[in-house]
């Protein structure tokens, strides 16, 4: 196992030193220490590697990450996980706006809650959220799925493509062409696999699902109020 | 009235035809109307200015012998590697998707063969145009289509776009028509919808996000790559500064004659500012920051010929960018398709309808049968010619004013013919010492 500490290094070593893990793989087993909040920790990492960050992580904490299981032991700001293509990204706390952002793939999970756009245009990714998410979540959300244990703030999947999203609490509002749709027996399976997947003992039935009307798709005279 | 006065009929010039048109249009329809290409009204543009040949009081540099230099590198400020084009010229941003795969190849074997490099677009790379490239600068849009960290890592440099000049503070469109399975494909959407682009980025907001943004892509890549900003003409001094102050290696500067796939005509036609008054703004942000040569300058919009090149690098541009002048050197409105064009209601040197996939040349389109009609090897050919003559212009116009070197040109080469345009460039008006809105 080798251990990073952000207090005698820059951000740069420890991507520098991940990244090289690709072409020489020395160590899967990886321990950042004193984090502090530094932005993009852990950022393009492309190898199945394991890193542990032992505290808070600021801006894109393991941003467009591939292969790499990453934990963050405390909260993370803006964009963590964004545009992620494959792997696992846990955050023990809560995350700010944007979580998961444009992601195409892997598991975001997030013990805590996330702010405002969680899930923004995102393109594959799993998210579960075990709290609550902010507004304008899911907007313009392509594809994946999003977990909900909590509740959801305003206009929660915003001009919707694909996306499903599951919400166990209330739903302040939903955004324009997402509405909610009958959990059938296929859902209430995929939704179970989600949540065993992220760890979290929830009942799926206690579930809503929401997703497209499909009604934007194409631009009609009709819908001008929506656009 | 009589026969001795005939009626004579009266145009309005508030209502016009086209006027009267768009209203009879917008009545019929309830809805904008959407097209592709840049402004066409009429502004202040490089037309409006010249260059001040050598005589007495400067020497010219002899034609053909004596050496214009015509070299560039862009991204010496941060990048391990920066990129050297042998041209001033590139291509600039335009998507696979709203073009054909083709026309996208075509692009990247007329830049090779010049030594320059090209863009890709919203959407994604295709192999084509990365196998094509030399020198491919990779987009980072706010939708995000197709964005891929192997593509960064295999991009020469990367251009976050904020707007583009046909339309800052919009984002693209790329109707269903053209969202076929494979560039559905791209971009993770349903075949067919009519795909909206957001017109902010998902995950920063402003320019103090903006600085953090640019470090997150500088450590994916290691800080190999040059990091372009790529900014919709409307306020570029302030938008410049801010650019250069989140640590932008490049400034991409696009004026509002800057073509787009689709969108509105309204859009494209009240909304940004000329590239004229565009350049001197952003010159003068850089010049402030002691930043201008540092951090490069790439200005598009409306560049045609050699001497808009040469006006642009006098004006204090590092290089330019063609886009819509690139299509047209691949044949997209080409006289010979002209009775193909009459039949969508259209003409050669008319056509406007990108967005809707039907174009005769096989660039501005996804359907398989008018893309094969596009040979991108010819197109390339037609391409690098056109970026020649271009070259061969402004070098004859650096020499006349006795520049070794295109970036030797400067606005002190240039005047102005009308009071608009030397109050916007920054230069006398013609014949005298007067630049209006500026003490001397």
């Amino acid at each position: 196992m080798k251990t990073i500490d952000l207090s005698l290094c820059a951000v740069r070593n420890l991507n520098q030193a991940l990244h090289e893990q690709v072409s020489q793989l020395d160590d899967r087993e990886w321990v950042v220490t004193h984090p502090d909040g530094k932005h993009n920790l852990a950022v393009g990492v492309n190898a199945a590697l394991s890193i542990d960050i032992q505290g808070h992580a600021g801006y894109y904490c393991a941003g467009m990450n591939q292969k790499a299981t990453v934990t963050v032991h405390g909260n993370v700001g803006v964009g963590v996980a964004e545009n992620m293509m494959s792997g696992a990204v846990r955050v023990k706390g809560s995350a700010s706006q944007a979580a998961g952002a444009t992601a195409h793939g892997g598991l975001l999970v997030i013990e805590g809650d996330a702010g405002a756009r969680c899930g923004i245009s995102m393109k594959g990714i799993d998210i579960v959220v075990g709290g609550s998410i902010g507004h304008m979540s899911c907007f313009m959300g392509q594809a994946g799925r999003l977990v909900v244990c909590g509740d959801a703030g305003d206009a929660l999947g915003d001009s919707l493509y694909e996306t499903r999203i599951y919400v166990k609490g209330s739903v302040k509002s939903l955004g324009s062409d997402c509405v909610e749709k009958p959990m059938r027996a296929e859902h209430l399976e995929e939704l179970q696999e989600l949540l065993n997947r992220a760890g979290f003992d929830e009942d799926p039935k206690a579930f809503k699902r929401y997703g497209s009307a499909r009604q934007l798709y194409n631009f009609k005279v009709d819908n001008a109020s929506a656009y | 009235m009589s026969d001795k006065f005939p009626p004579v009929l009266r145009e309005s010039a508030t209502f016009d035809r086209l006027t009267i048109q768009e209203i009879q249009r917008a009545a019929e329809t309830g809805i904008y109307d959407i097209r592709g290409g840049g402004t066409k009204r009429k502004v202040p543009h490089f037309d409006d200015l010249l260059l001040l040949g050598a005589s007495m009081s400067r020497y010219p540099l002899e034609g053909y012998r004596e050496k214009c230099g015509t070299d560039v590198v862009l991204g010496t400020r941060f990048a391990k590697k920066p990129i050297h084009l042998k041209i001033p010229v590139t291509i600039a941003g335009m998507s696979f998707g709203a073009l054909s795969a083709q026309a996208k190849e075509a692009l990247g074997r007329g830049a090779s063969i010049a030594g320059t490099s090209t863009t890709t677009g919203d959407g994604g790379m295709t192999p084509e145009e990365r196998g094509q490239s030399q020198h491919l600068v990779y987009q980072y849009l706010p939708s995000r289509y197709g964005m891929n960290p192997d593509d960064l890592r295999k991009a020469d440099a990367i251009e976050i776009v904020l707007g583009q000049g046909a339309k800052p503070g919009g984002g693209g469109m790329l109707l269903g028509m053209k969202v076929t399975e494979r560039v559905a494909g791209m971009r993770t959407l349903p075949i067919g919808v009519d795909q909206r682009s957001a017109c902010r980025h998902p995950d920063w907001t402003g320019p103090d996000d903006l600085a953090i943004k640019i470090a997150e892509i500088r450590e994916i890549t290691d800080w190999e790559k040059p990091i372009y900003v790529k900014i919709g003409a409307s306020r570029p001094y302030y938008d410049v500064k801010l650019a250069v102050k989140a640590g932008a290696d490049v400034i991409v500067l696009d004026g509002m004659q800057g073509g787009t796939a689709a969108t509105q005509e309204v859009f494209i036609e009240h909304v940004g500012i000329p590239i004229l008054c565009a350049i001197p703004q952003a010159v003068q942000a850089l010049q402030e920051m002691d930043m201008h040569r540092k951090v490069q300058l790439i200005v598009s919009g409306g560049i045609r010929t050699g001497a808009d090149v040469a006006k642009a690098m006098a004006l204090g541009a590092d290089a330019v960018a063609i886009g819509t002048a690139a299509l047209i050197a691949l044949g997209d409105n080409h006289p010979r398709l002209d009775d193909e064009l009459k039949k969508i209601g259209s003409a050669a040197g008319f056509y406007d309808d990108w967005q809707n996939g039907r174009d005769p040349a096989g660039i501005t389109t996804q359907d398989p049968e008018l893309s094969k009609r596009l040979d991108p090897v010819e197109g390339g050919r037609r391409l690098a010619n056109y970026l020649r003559v271009l070259v061969l212009e402004a070098q004859t116009m650096a020499r006349a004013c006795g520049k070794s070197h295109l970036h030797n040109l400067d606005p002190e080469d240039l005047v102005a013919l009308t009071v608009e345009s030397a109050a916007m460039a920054r230069v006398p008006l013609a014949g005298t010492h007067w630049i209006p809105g500026q003490q001397f």
